[in-house]
């Protein structure tokens, strides 16, 4: 059944689209062999799906979004977070397509999560949750699009951790996904990303208000450990260019350094805010458990390492968007998607999109990358 | 829509239905035509930004690289024509990525433009200077063409690499081809090396 979406963060502002949620009591089976029952999945939709059910993009969303994509986002009150790729006249063009985007199992947005009750106790989940993982994700939004009545997604489309879901649908599901663009990812996490999560992690467990992840139970938010994990992970996806060009070695509002720990420097007063307005909107177990997720995600590891194995059948077209300074999941790491899809004969094109703007450029005023979505899309849609 | 003629020339060249790759492919102009016209399935490796967006705009399959760099990636023999137009004198290794597309396609297409006609020699002897020519219009401080070389040179390279020419074809200025038999662009003083502006070979790896 359909309802309004509960949200675990205040409603900041009125917002005139809250979008959707729906609840499945049949159970979702898991990667780690438990079943979830019942489960809901908010989302949003934008645009008119067509009679036939053939204009359905999917949009997934990276580790801390949400499905506020392109309408504004009621616990933030901010816009949301691709308005330039998602709208009327967009590169994904809501006057032509009907999208969708749903918030990923075990967030916070509305989406079933560690903070919701589980009903076996009647507490919140805490660490009760099942860890789950990027297929799980995918298994929860196929309920989604099954519910909606579309067979066949003309395209999944997903930057980051929201281009590893885009690569599972392609696995789990080619049969219903005519087309992927997954932006900025890889088909596996590495040493090093699972190394920076791990860091996010235990900085949230060292926080005394985690509380073993039953903060919830004790009216405390374990808000400084969130926000360091906050602040290490930003790190990793700007690019040292951007961050030099950005701040250099400019001093915060002083003529002189301190010689105290208070921020001297722009580049510290900047982390600190990104780790501030993320506790605002984020839940410390929910950042643990999508930061496993993804630490779990390795598409070819099923296949003994053979990632063209993992395509092998019906294959979607495939457009595949890099950015050069991207470190966290490098242009090297998303060619070799395209070579594996190569490999099977699979149509797949790759772009290496110059950019200093590191990981984030998928979320920034990138004009390649719109014109590169936009022409693929535009074919696809055509296209038998 | 007319092709241009080399690249006529070398859709001459391939099967309808065969898997094509095209090193260089530019805006995608001659794999769409074979796509359309052959019913290939194509793809295709290109450099710059905006012609890979105008190829994905048509459909095509194509992938962002460079053929200096990227040609060790693919495997062996997967395709049945690998096309290099206008491409070659541009690359930084020329005989490493005349061999990978000899390794990668059973039949190799190439079109390169020819240094030793006629009126590139008379630029060069009679003006002094670098010649600029229809075809090779850049000035020497910025052309991309780092690699120029004569038919007879290219012909040389391909004994070198051990392949088999299948097919030589000469292009005059007004874009007309004709086939030749290989051996009078090494043998002769006279002969097409001089006259062609340029030319397109249908190339085979020798057994």
């Amino acid at each position: 059944m359909t309802e309004a979406p509960r949200f675990l963060h205040p409603i900041k502002a009125p917002a005139a689209h809250a979008g959707l949620a729906v609840t499945f009591d049949a159970p979702l089976p898991l990667d780690c062999g438990r079943r979830m029952s019942p489960f809901t999945v908010a989302y949003t939709t934008y645009g008119t799906l067509a009679p036939d059910a053939g204009n359905a993009i999917l949009i997934c969303h990276a580790l801390t979004m949400d499905q506020f994509v392109a309408s504004d986002n009621p616990v933030t009150g901010k816009p949301g977070w691709w308005i330039d790729m998602v709208g009327p006249g967009k590169p994904i063009d809501t006057d032509r397509f009907f999208v969708i985007c749903a918030n990923v199992l075990g967030g916070c947005m509305g989406s079933t999560g560690p903070s919701d009750t589980n009903p076996d106790t009647g507490k919140p989940y805490g660490l009760d949750f099942p860890v789950v993982t990027i297929r799980d994700m995918v298994r929860a939004q196929k309920r989604l699009i099954d519910h909606l009545g579309i067979r066949r997604l003309l395209a999944v489309v997903g930057g980051s951790v929201g281009g590893m879901q885009a690569l599972q649908w392609a696995a789990t599901y080619p049969d219903h996904v005519k087309a992927v663009v997954p932006i900025a990812c890889a088909a596996r996490h590495s040493a090093q990303n699972i190394a920076f999560h791990e860091v996010g992690r235990q900085a949230i467990m060292a926080d005394p208000d985690w509380r073993g992840g039953e903060y919830q139970q004790h009216g405390v938010r374990p808000t400084k450990g969130l926000a360091v994990a906050r602040m290490a992970a930003h790190i990793t996806y700007v690019s040292e260019a951007a961050l030099q060009r950005k701040f250099g070695r400019n001093l915060q509002n002083r003529e002189a350094k301190s010689f105290r720990f208070a921020p001297d420097f722009q580049i510290e007063s900047y982390l600190h805010h990104q780790g501030a307005s993320f506790v605002d909107r984020f839940d410390a177990n929910s950042y643990l458990y999508i930061t496993r997720a993804v630490d779990y995600f390795d598409l070819a590891e099923e296949h003994g390492g053979q990632l063209s194995e993992v395509f092998r059948l019906n294959a979607p077209r495939f457009c595949i968007i890099s950015f050069s300074s991207d470190w966290l999941y490098p242009p090297v790491e998303n060619k070799r998607i395209a070579h594996a899809l190569n490999a099977v004969a699979a149509r797949v094109s790759f772009v290496e999109i110059k950019s200093d703007k590191g990981h984030d450029a998928f979320l920034l005023d990138e004009p390649e990358m719109y014109a590169v979505i936009r022409g693929f899309l535009n074919h696809a849609a055509g296209a038998p | 829509m007319s092709l241009r003629p080399d690249l006529a020339a070398i859709a001459d060249m391939i099967r309808p239905g065969s898997r094509v790759l095209d090193v260089g492919c530019g805006d995608g102009e001659l794999l769409e035509h074979l796509v359309r016209t052959k019913s290939v399935d194509g793809r295709g490796i290109e450099i710059s930004q905006t012609n890979v967006n105008a190829c994905v705009a048509r459909g095509l399959a194509v992938v962002q690289g460079d053929a200096d760099s990227d040609l060790g990636d693919y495997p062996a023999q997967v395709f049945d024509a690998v096309i290099l137009s206008q491409t070659i004198q541009a690359t930084e290794k020329p005989k490493a990525v005349l061999e990978h597309l000899l390794r990668i396609g059973r039949r190799t297409a190439v079109s390169l433009p020819n240094f030793g006609y006629w009126k590139v020699r008379l630029g060069l002897l009679a003006g002094g200077r670098m010649p600029r020519t229809q075809q090779l219009g850049y000035a020497w401080w910025e052309t991309p063409n780092i690699h120029l070389c004569t038919l007879a040179d290219f012909v040389d390279l391909t004994r070198e690499c051990g392949a088999a020419i299948v097919q030589a074809h000469t292009l005059d200025e007004q874009g007309g081809a004709r086939r030749v038999d290989p051996e009078k662009l090494t043998d002769r003083y006279l002969g097409p090396n001089l006259f062609a502006q340029g030319g397109v070979f249908l190339l085979k790896k020798s057994a």
